[in-house]
């Protein structure tokens, strides 16, 4: 049954092949089933071959080589997949959540044209992702690395007919190519340095060859750490992602939860190796967690597009999971990787409902009262709410935040500030979640919503609800080790942290995140149920105004990239369109034109100057005769 | 059936094309595209039968040669050689030839006899070069190659046809002429100190030369490749020759005329002047990487598409000079990959733009925009290539880069990081293109047909090419690995960096921070 791996990425690239070739002759129901049963198809397959891993998963490894890519020299990367416990909860939670939402896009794309163009980008979406977090070398990764940010290209301008549309698309594309560029440099370094690029191989050699804190080590993690940043949206390049929003809803659903921003995560999980001998940059990737927690979760706080604040809101959470990774935590990361995908696909499509009941408006403050028109919409998006807030004991949120918020603090590599960092950030979380709630569906009841959409896109809303709140059992303590089961499953792959102090006040840090979480709450209904004026008020101050300026612009930094790159670089290539270079020939050319105007102008026909030139010239060459 | 033949078949081809045009316009088309297609298939035929690549050892590379004294007297023979390097070139020359006649099969209404025999003498030109073992004849090709296409531009080209293709002319005849003084200079210091006059390539090999002796000559050879390729600065015949050629003119251009620098540079240039181009080896990665960064630059910043894509040009071939450059065998195979995904991206993109050019009566790309709604088929041609050439990863544009950088890390981490950022640059233009051309509003004045049958069965091929040699870029690099190999040994071995080999682990220690440069 291993032998049926493949099968995984192969299916929704399959799917993409027809659907470009044929895609505009076949019927939309055709074109809608092959999108999503591919999808479903390769979700049926993760599962068989989840079934091989049991509870346990350590160790247990399939793997298949299906060609060699290349060969010159020493470089012979083949096509090969590896699916170990960590590949395997990626896998799952793609083609899972992928399929849902190709499933709720049949619904939502129902009266779009280019319905094949988009099934076939979104399933070579996921088909990408897949080939990503089951390569078995670098290149492969990169390739799927690559195949994420093209179709993000492509999905974010999907509407092409409106240029803005298609400046958010290349925005996307060409930042994540930075991260990515840099990424390309790191593998050039690794394979000069180790001579290969298999990974397991290279962790393995790195870890022989290079002695912890080395300077060559710090420089590889901290190449493959810009790579990371720049597809998982983290400070400095996280500027791309709330732009994104100009794909239709499910491909916002899909790059937030299934692919694309989650693959900087699996890349430096995947080789956490190299970050452990790379204490500096595993310190990094902690302060830039923290960091772009705090400042996403602010500039959520304050935007009025619903899409808006999910956005940044992912880049909140992506925070989160960095934190947990330069912590140490690697399983916690990969535990709020997934809680946060069905959360956030539910919020994403949930949102994606909203937007089409209120024809295609995005304010926020433009509705309310949904609550009763959307039942269902309602209820599912409150679970998402509460899970993303982590409010206590029933959702899955809480127990991924806690256990990352716990080794924040009680990790070797933990501190109290990033703690602190941590909690802050649920506080604002919670507030700002509940902010889109209160606002979206209570108050007073506009009329002109539609109710809730159909059964196919309800479904998906549903069966999401159900896993962000399932999700949460992962967290159960597995009896032999005490450790949490997803810790357990992942444990053959990723080590357990270091804890500084085996006396955490496990029982206090709880209590204060939930504190937070339901503080954050309470503070949103304060603010936007019971007394609105108030938080009008605040932002018509002056101060007030600034600062809510500066994180509705997501702390400038749109600006600052304008006028540091952009600019510059658009004023530099246009003053030298026609290039500069070309002038110095050009000169050559103009200068041999005036001299033979020149020469030209001796020819006179009088014959006196003649003699005249050649008497001059016997003079000048006797001179120079006599003289020199 | 031998080597000589692949010359001849092009050249025969030509002069009844010519005869034919006096009866109809059909019958050059019909001839060439024959024509050509028996040299695809004689040269298809050869690589077929080439003993496998474990029976031939990197000393004896040669698959097929062809020797014969053409002028005695003075040491110039008619020495003709073709391994696995000459052969790919070859393919890549017959198939875009046919691309050539196909998508000029419309566009060139006047005179279709004598451009059919212009196009054909100087595929006849590109051939000879790239089969070439005797010095005198490899010049005689290489100019060979430019009247016709002097021709090609000043008869058939578009607006500023007389200016581009005197530019053409006087910057390729200049820098020919430096390289005909490298080869005299070369031949007689060979016969002066061996007392035998010849311009056999393989006996010029190891010549012995002072140092001041080799530069000097290196560097007349240099100029003619490195106008040819071209190298920033010597680039600026470029731009116009490309943009106002015909179609095919622009197509052989970018597709092979380039590449016959690149491979001077790898046939003639190292191994003949190894130590000389080992001291200048950093100038020229140096020289490399300001031209994938400054060709892009230039690329972005045009309106006229053609000139977009003459500029993308100057790019690619960035890659294929640091390749040469950084001289080992990841670098020389990522520098053949790309020369021949090279040949397909780019002048698939330059059909696209003779078709646009024909329907749309311009190249402004201010005058398109929104095109995916009204040529949907030609929107997706588009954007195929666009993604070749900003070196996707699953199409062979990308193996020819990544091998390439790969390989010149050895050597300069630094100048390779630098080259690197020419992938973003590459994204940025190719992606400017698409918003300009394909993307954007609908607009109400823009009608035209998509592409038809043909057009659209010769980009699907080309399209096909890359995607396969992409996924599966074996066959490619086996046939040039022996070619490679054999180069390689004859250049200076200072030249290539040791690799590591799998397996060989080094003990653990601060030492192995000396790769990191």
């Amino acid at each position: 049954m291993t032998d049926l791996l493949w099968l995984i990425p192969f299916m929704p690239i399959a799917g993409f092949t027809v659907l470009v070739l044929a895609g505009s002759r076949l019927p939309r129901s055709v074109t809608g089933t092959i999108g999503t049963g591919t999808v479903g198809l390769s979700a049926v397959v993760s599962m068989l071959l989840a079934a091989g891993f049991g509870v346990k998963g350590d160790g247990y490894v399939v793997t298949q080589t299906l060609w060699q890519w290349l060969s010159v020299g020493d470089f012979s990367p083949r096509f090969s997949l590896y699916l170990d416990a960590l590949s395997l909860v990626m896998v799952l939670v793609i083609t899972c959540v992928g399929f849902l939402i190709h499933l709720y896009s049949i619904g939502f794309m129902k009266n779009e044209e280019g319905y094949s163009r988009f099934f076939a980008y979104m399933n070579l979406f996921v088909g990408s992702m897949l080939v990503l977090v089951l390569a078995d070398n670098l290149v492969s990764l990169y390739l799927g690395w690559e195949g994420v940010g093209l179709c993000s290209y492509l999905l974010i301008g999907f509407w092409y007919r409106d240029s803005a549309n298609g400046y958010a698309a290349r925005k996307a594309f060409v930042i994540t190519r930075v991260g990515d560029t840099a990424l390309a440099v790191g593998l050039f370094l690794l394979f000069t340095n180790l001579g290969t690029l298999q990974i397991q191989e290279l962790m393995q050699r790195a870890q022989a060859e290079w002695p912890a804190g080395s300077k060559i080590a710090v420089i590889a993690a901290a190449l493959l750490l810009a790579g990371a940043i720049g597809k998982s949206a983290q400070l400095p390049l996280q500027t791309w992602l709330p732009d994104a929003m100009a794909g239709p809803t499910p491909v916002s659903a899909l790059i937030h939860a299934a692919t694309m921003v989650t693959a900087g995560v699996y890349l430096i999980a995947r080789t956490h190796v190299l970050f452990t001998l790379a204490p500096p940059v595993q310190s990094a990737i902690a302060i830039i967690g923290a960091a772009t927690l705090l400042l996403a979760g602010l500039s959520a706080f304050v935007q009025r597009d619903i899409k808006r604040v999910l956005a940044y809101s992912t880049i909140s959470q992506i925070g989160y999971m960095f934190l947990a990774l330069g912590v140490g935590a690697w399983s916690a990361a990969l535990f709020h990787f997934m809680t946060h995908a069905f959360f956030k696909a539910l919020l994403f499509l949930g949102a994606g409902a909203v937007i089409l009941a209120m024809d295609h408006e995005h304010d926020i403050f433009k509705m309310g009262g949904l609550r009763s028109r959307m039942p269902v919409t309602f209820w599912t998006f409150l679970i998402g709410v509460a899970s993303l807030s982590a409010l206590p004991f029933v959702t899955s949120g809480f127990y991924s935040k806690d256990l990352i918020l716990k080794l924040a603090w009680s990790s070797e590599r933990g501190s109290v500030w990033l703690w602190a960092a941590g909690v802050a950030g649920a506080f604002i979380t919670s507030l700002y979640a509940f902010r889109l709630l209160f606002v979206v569906f209570f108050g007073d009841r506009l009329t002109r919503a539609k109710s809730d959409p159909g059964i196919s896109m309800t479904a998906p809303l549903v069966v999401l609800a159900a896993l962000s709140v399932a999700a949460g059992l992962a967290a159960l303590p597995e009896p032999a080790s005490g450790r949490q089961a997803i810790q357990q499953f992942l444990s053959g792959v990723l080590p357990a942290a270091h804890i500084r102090d085996e006396r955490t006040p496990e029982l206090f840090l709880l209590l204060i995140a939930s504190c937070a979480s339901i503080g954050g709450m309470l503070a949103a209904w304060l603010l936007y149920v019971l007394f609105p004026r108030y938080a009008e008020g605040l932002v018509q101050t002056r101060a007030g105004r600034s600062v809510h300026r500066l994180l509705f612009t997501g702390w400038g930094f749109d600006r600052i990239y304008d006028r540091l790159f952009a600019g510059p670089f658009l004023w530099l290539t246009r003053i030298n369109r026609d290039d500069f270079i070309d002038l110095v020939y050009e000169g050559a050319a103009w200068y041999s034109g005036v001299f033979h105007h020149l020469l030209g102008l001796t020819q006179t026909g009088k014959v006196r100057w003649y003699a005249f030139g050649i008497g001059l010239g016997a003079i000048i060459t006797i001179g120079i005769a006599v003289f020199l | 059936m031998t080597v000589e033949w692949l010359i001849l078949i092009p050249l025969i081809g030509g002069v009844l094309a010519w005869i034919g045009g006096r009866r109809s316009s059909l019958l050059p088309r019909l001839i060439s595209v024959a024509s050509l297609g028996a040299g695809l298939a004689m040269t298809a035929s050869l690589w077929n039968a080439s003993p496998p690549v474990a029976g031939r050892t990197a000393g004896q590379a040669w698959i097929a040669e062809f020797n014969t004294s053409w002028i005695p007297q003075l040491g110039i023979g008619f020495h003709l050689g073709l391994d696995g390097l000459s052969l790919l070139l070859v393919l890549l020359t017959f198939f875009l030839g046919i691309v050539g006649v196909l998508c000029s099969w419309n566009e060139i209404k006047e005179r279709t006899g004598f451009f059919h025999l212009n196009l054909m003498l100087v595929l006849t030109g590109i051939v000879g070069v790239f089969l070439s073992l005797d010095l005198f004849l490899f010049y005689f090709f290489w100019e060979l190659m430019l009247v016709p296409m002097y021709f090609l531009i000043s008869i058939w080209g578009h607006e500023k046809r007389a200016y581009a293709s005197v530019k053409f002319f006087i910057f390729t005849q200049l820098s020919g002429i430096l390289m005909l003084l490298g080869i005299l200079g070369l031949y007689f210091i060979h016969g002066r100190s061996t007392g035998i006059y010849t311009f056999d390539y393989t006996q010029l090999l190891g010549t012995r030369l002072t140092p001041g002796q080799s530069l000097w000559l290196m560097l007349g050879f240099a100029a003619a490749f490195a106008v040819k390729l071209p190298a920033v600065p010597f680039h600026s015949w470029l731009p116009d020759a490309h943009s106002e050629a015909p179609t095919a003119g622009s197509l052989i251009l970018a597709g092979l005329l380039l590449k016959t620098g690149a491979y001077g540079f790898i046939r003639f240039l190292v191994p003949l002047f190894p130590d000389a181009v080992e001291s200048v080896r950093l100038i020229g990665m140096v020289l490399s990487a300001a031209g994938i960064l400054y060709g892009a630059a230039l690329a972005f910043s045009q309106e006229d598409l053609k000139r977009l894509i003459a500029y993308t040009s100057i790019s690619h071939m960035g890659f294929v000079m640091l390749g040469i450059f950084a001289w080992n065998e990841l670098s020389l195979q990522g520098a053949v990959i790309q020369m021949v995904c090279h040949g397909f991206s780019t002048g698939a993109l330059f059909v696209l733009a003779g078709i646009l050019q024909a329907r749309l009566h311009t190249r402004e790309m201010s005058a398109m925009g929104g095109l995916w709604a009204v040529t949907p088929r030609m929107a997706g041609m588009g954007l195929f290539f666009g993604l070749a050439s900003l070196g996707l990863p699953g199409l062979g544009n990308f193996i020819g880069e990544f091998l390439v950088l790969l390989g010149s890390y050895r050597v300069s981490g630094l100048v390779t990081a630098a080259a690197a950022t020419g992938l973003i640059a590459s994204a940025l233009y190719s992606l400017r293109l698409m918003q300009r051309v394909f993307h954007g509003p609908k607009r109400d004045d823009l009608t035209m047909a998509d592409i038809a049958v043909r057009e659209t069965t010769i980009l699907a091929v080309m399209a096909a090419v890359i995607v396969v040699i992409g996924l599966y870029p074996g066959p490619v690099l086996e046939t040039s690995k022996p070619a490679v190999e054999g180069l390689i040994q004859k250049g200076n071995p200072s030249l290539t960096p040791p690799g590591r080999g799998p397996g060989a682990v080094k003990p653990g220690g601060e030492s192995s921070g000396e790769m990191l440069r």
